[in-house]
């Protein structure tokens, strides 16, 4: 209990910091020269210190299963294993919010040190205005979300953690997410103090590229661990499912992504200044609004927490707050520069451009999507879902383009492309991915027209992808590397779904189910007692067209606080396949259904996606 | 700023997002659709409960009394808590109710209603459930108010409560 | 021996074209079940959900199959027990109208700024 005061009291002594920074920093804008004081320093240095304290003494009343915590309480048991009360910290709203200062705090103070080279003035406004964003976060935790309330007389025992959360990757997947989101906030102020500097120039680009490859990493990862999680655990076979929760992420990634390549721009040609601060104030708002549509409860996901209108209101005034004043400042400030240069139509500038139009697209849809079912109730009353097919169709008529462009536009040069590109390599290796398509697509049903062009592209791009490590051209490596990823990304997405099959059926012990291509024997089943649940593993042997029987044992827990039962699939993965099986009970019978899938080049989903990461670290090393 | 045009347009939009979102959050999540509420009763065959033979349920809502369809079973929790609702309301004599037993196991819903009184005017069998989906139903325990010309006047979803009962009184008077 | 094998091969047609109504039939309610969004799960499909509700629907739906309902009809026949919130494809209708719309509608805008902007540049 006295720990809870303490990471009460942290918080406290943290907000009065902030406040105190206000002034303190707003002081030293006007001293000439070109250190920051070292007051400045300080205070960030002790509101961090302050600050994790208080996350540390969260993390000791969840691992202490202090329940006179109300947030440990609603989120903990005594029989968790020590890894999921310390990860159950941050699976829950108060606890992720800290998180969330945390590393706001964190970020800010690393701003401080790494910027040492930039102006002062640009600095300071920088971290004021960051530092009004840590104060509503304060403001919000403390209002609305205390991690540490009270509770007397003190449970004996938690409500316990959902099973489903108790696994390894989504203990990291919420962090590392965060680590994104929040990234993003010190590029929406970085260019707010850039207006009021006038500063938007290719220095500033320079500099802001850094944290935005940062951002852009840290939230495809979290992005890849989260569908990796839901493939693994939730036992449908899917990774991606355009669930409210999902698409508020993919958002700001759409955003950053278009951002990466016109901060490029910026920083290579000083054109497209206006652009790239529309996309830097963007990103954060796109990642404050998906932190309102979840946590307010005015969407229904799979992943809400618990709804609570009070933290609804709160974040939305504090989100339009942001926006206001971003567009204030923008509007009053900003001093679009004039450059006399020369353009040209084939460039990659034009080819940035264009990407970043596809982007800005596919955002809108992932956008309307996933906020249009809020605005059609509360103007017509009327209830719709917007699911899966809306997405697919519409994304997929406009990735066929975009992969055709995505295979000459980054080659082209900057300022002017004068070389041909078309050449008779090109055109050859472009019927050779015809040829090839034609090949894969014959013996399936799916060969629709647009179904047949998109693998067409996504092959040829592929191939151009690959082809671009053997050629000298305008692109540099990790470019290439990231490209590639991205290529690969696509072209093993549409055969896993092109090339996906499942089976469906009752069955019970001792008996064989005949299909297609081979047959499933269930052979047996055992029940063993773990620390907090019951397991059920069945043991199925399963042998398809000519290759080795594979053994595959899905699994039931039956646990019992809270009382739920899961279903962990038992997933075989190779390079070209994984077998997917999963089991679950039919109420009051002796036989389950199962569903076996097979889902080609799922690791080359992960892995493409791992290796566009590497493409941006590799951008981050090179500067360093 | 020389194009006042777009700043101005700007705001305007995100003034109009903003109030939806705040109307949004007040509105209820969980969602209950009311299409069946003013429309006639879908008409179904089921197996009665105690006699096994089949009934129609136009039979059943012949009369000229109001009727109350109360979809339970017996592994239903919330159902156990609701069932002395019902055995008050079965004392009403312008209100009969007729049971659906949906999804159980026979001798398990005899045990319930041994063990919690029978309210029912008459008890049907729904085993797989979809009797419940033609008439519009999500679960258990689920009750529908019908007048005597067969038209749902009110669905509740969940246990019954006191207050449920007072809304139902005053629309069987 | 001829006829006997004239024989054979209809009675495959017939049999391969019984297991691919059967296939096909399977194939259906698993198209309509991943459209059908579960109403007591928080954001399932009925394929993807095991609650009772799904399951029930998922009977009913094979039920409505055999029947010879149509996919339409199906989904006209949900749609009337449910309202349109059941279904994960909207449809294109006055309420949807902006939805479809609109996304569209950036794509176009987007292109006229690019088409201004670089109206004057040299090729």
């Amino acid at each position: 209990m006295f720990i809870s005061q303490l990471g009460f009291y942290s918080l406290i002594i943290g907000l009065i910091f902030s406040i105190i920074f206000l002034p303190v920093a707003y002081r030293d804008l006007f001293v000439n020269n070109n250190l920051i004081s070292s007051n400045v320093f300080s205070i960030l240095f002790f509101k961090l210190f302050f600050v994790l304290v208080s996350f540390i003494c969260l993390i000791i009343s969840f691992v202490n299963s202090d329940f006179s915590n109300e947030t440990v309480y609603n989120n903990s048991h005594t029989t968790k294993p020590l890894f999921y009360k310390i990860s159950g910290t941050w699976g829950n709203h108060e606890g992720s919010l800290l998180l969330c200062l945390l590393i706001l705090v964190f970020f800010i103070f690393i701003f401080l040190i790494t910027s040492r080279k930039e102006q002062k003035k640009y600095r300071i406004i920088t971290l004021l205005f960051q530092e009004i964003i840590i104060i509503g976060f304060f403001l919000f935790l403390l209002i609305t979300s205390n991690p540490f309330n009270h509770l007397f007389p003190s449970p004996k025992e938690g409500l316990g953690l959902n099973p489903i959360l108790q696994d390894p990757i989504l203990a990291i997947h919420p962090p590392i997410l965060y680590l994104g989101y929040i990234g993003s906030s010190i590029i929406l102020s970085s260019s707010i103090a850039a207006i009021i500097q006038n500063q938007v120039n290719n220095q500033w680009a320079k500099n802001l590229k850094i944290w935005v490859i940062i951002s852009w990493i840290f939230l495809t990862i979290g992005i890849v661990l989260g569908s990796i999680w839901a493939y693994y655990e939730l036992g449908w076979g899917g990774f991606w499912f355009w669930d409210p929760v999902e698409n508020i992420s993919l958002m700001p990634w759409l955003c950053l992504t278009a951002l990466v390549h016109s901060v490029i721009v910026l920083e290579k040609r000083s054109l497209f200044a206006t652009w790239t601060l529309v996309l830097s104030i963007s990103s954060f708002t796109f990642s404050m609004c998906g932190t309102f549509l979840v946590r307010s409860g005015i969407l229904n996901s799979v992943h809400t927490f618990a709804n609570d209108p009070s933290r609804g209101i709160f974040i939305l005034f504090f989100l339009f707050f942001l926006i206001f004043i971003s567009l204030i400042v923008f509007f009053f400030f900003y001093k679009e520069k004039k450059i006399k240069q020369k353009n040209f139509l084939f460039s990659k500038e034009t080819s940035i451009l264009i990407n970043n139009w596809f982007m800005m697209y596919f955002l809108s849809v992932v956008l309307i999507g996933t906020v249009y079912p809020i605005f059609l109730e509360v103007i017509t009353n009327e209830k719709i879902s917007v699911g899966a097919p809306f997405y697919s169709k519409l994304f997929i008529p406009f990735l066929i383009p975009f992969l055709f462009l995505m295979s000459i536009g980054p080659k082209m040069a900057w300022i002017r492309q004068n070389v041909k590109l078309f050449n008779i390599k090109i055109i050859l290796l472009f019927l050779l991915s015809i040829f090839l398509s034609y090949l894969i697509l014959f013996k399936t049903e799916q060969r629709t027209l647009f179904v047949s062009v998109l693998v067409i592209f996504s092959i040829y791009l592929f191939f151009t992808t690959i082809r671009d490590f053997f050629i000298k051209n305008q692109i540099n490596f990790s470019q290439k590397i990231s490209h590639f990823g991205f290529s690969l990304l696509i072209l093993s997405i549409i055969m896993n779904g092109i090339f996906s099959r499942e089976v469906i059926t009752n069955i019970e012990v001792g008996e064989k189910h005949e299909f297609n291509n081979g047959t499933i024997y269930f052979k047996n089943i055992n029940t063993f007692k773990k620390k907090n649940y019951t397991s059920i593993v069945g043991i199925f042997k399963i042998k398809e067209n000519d290759n080795e029987e594979i053994y595959l044992e899905p699994e039931l827990r039956i646990f019992n606080q809270p009382l739920i039962v899961t279903s962990e699939a038992d997933i075989k993965t190779n390079f070209i396949a994984d077998k997917f099986l999963v089991m679950n009970l039919v109420k009051g019978n002796d036989y389950y259904n199962i569903k076996y899938q097979t889902k080609p080049f799922m690791i080359w989903i992960w892995l493409s996606a791992i290796l566009m990461c590497v493409g941006a670290l590799i951008n981050f090393f090179k500067r360093k | 700023m020389k194009n006042k045009a777009l700043p101005i347009s700007i705001i305007i939009f995100l003034v109009f997002c903003f109030v939806i979102f705040l109307k949004g959050l007040n509105n209820t999540n969980n969602y209950i659709p009311d299409e069946t509420l003013g429309k006639k009763i879908s008409s179904f065959t089921a197996i009665n409960f105690f006699n096994e033979k089949e009934t129609k349920s136009d039979e059943l809502f012949a009369g000229k009394n109001f009727y109350l369809l109360n979809i339970w079973a017996s592994w239903c929790l919330p159902c156990r808590n609701e069932h002395k609702i019902l055995m008050k309301l079965s004392q009403n004599n312008s209100i009969k109710i007729i049971g659906l037993n949906y999804k159980d196991n026979l001798d398990n819903a005899k045990e319930f209603i041994n063990d919690l009184g029978n309210p029912y005017f008459e008890i049907l069998r729904d085993e797989n459930g979809t009797i419940s989906i033609d008439l519009g139903a999500y679960g258990v325990p689920e009750t529908f108010v019908i007048d005597n010309n067969k038209i749902i006047l009110k669905k509740f979803v969940g246990p019954l409560n006191n207050q449920s009962l007072e809304e139902i009184k005053k629309l069987i008077k | 021996m001829n006829l006997f094998k004239i024989i054979i091969v209809i009675i495959f047609f017939f049999f391969s074209l019984a297991i691919n109504a059967q296939d096909s039939n399977s194939k259906l309610i698993n198209k309509i079940s991943k459209n059908i969004r579960c109403l007591v799960c928080q954001g399932q499909s009925i394929y993807d959900s095991q609650s009772d509700f799904a399951i029930s629907l998922k009977l009913m739906i094979n039920k409505k199959i055999e029947e010879g309902y149509t996919e339409k009809q199906i989904y006209d026949y949900l749609t009337n027990q449910y309202g349109e919130w059941i279904l994960y494809d909207p449809k294109f209708n006055k309420n949807t109208f902006f939805l479809w719309l609109l996304p569209i509608l950036v794509f176009l805008v987007g292109g006229w700024i690019i088409f201004r902007k670089t109206r004057f540049i040299k090729l």
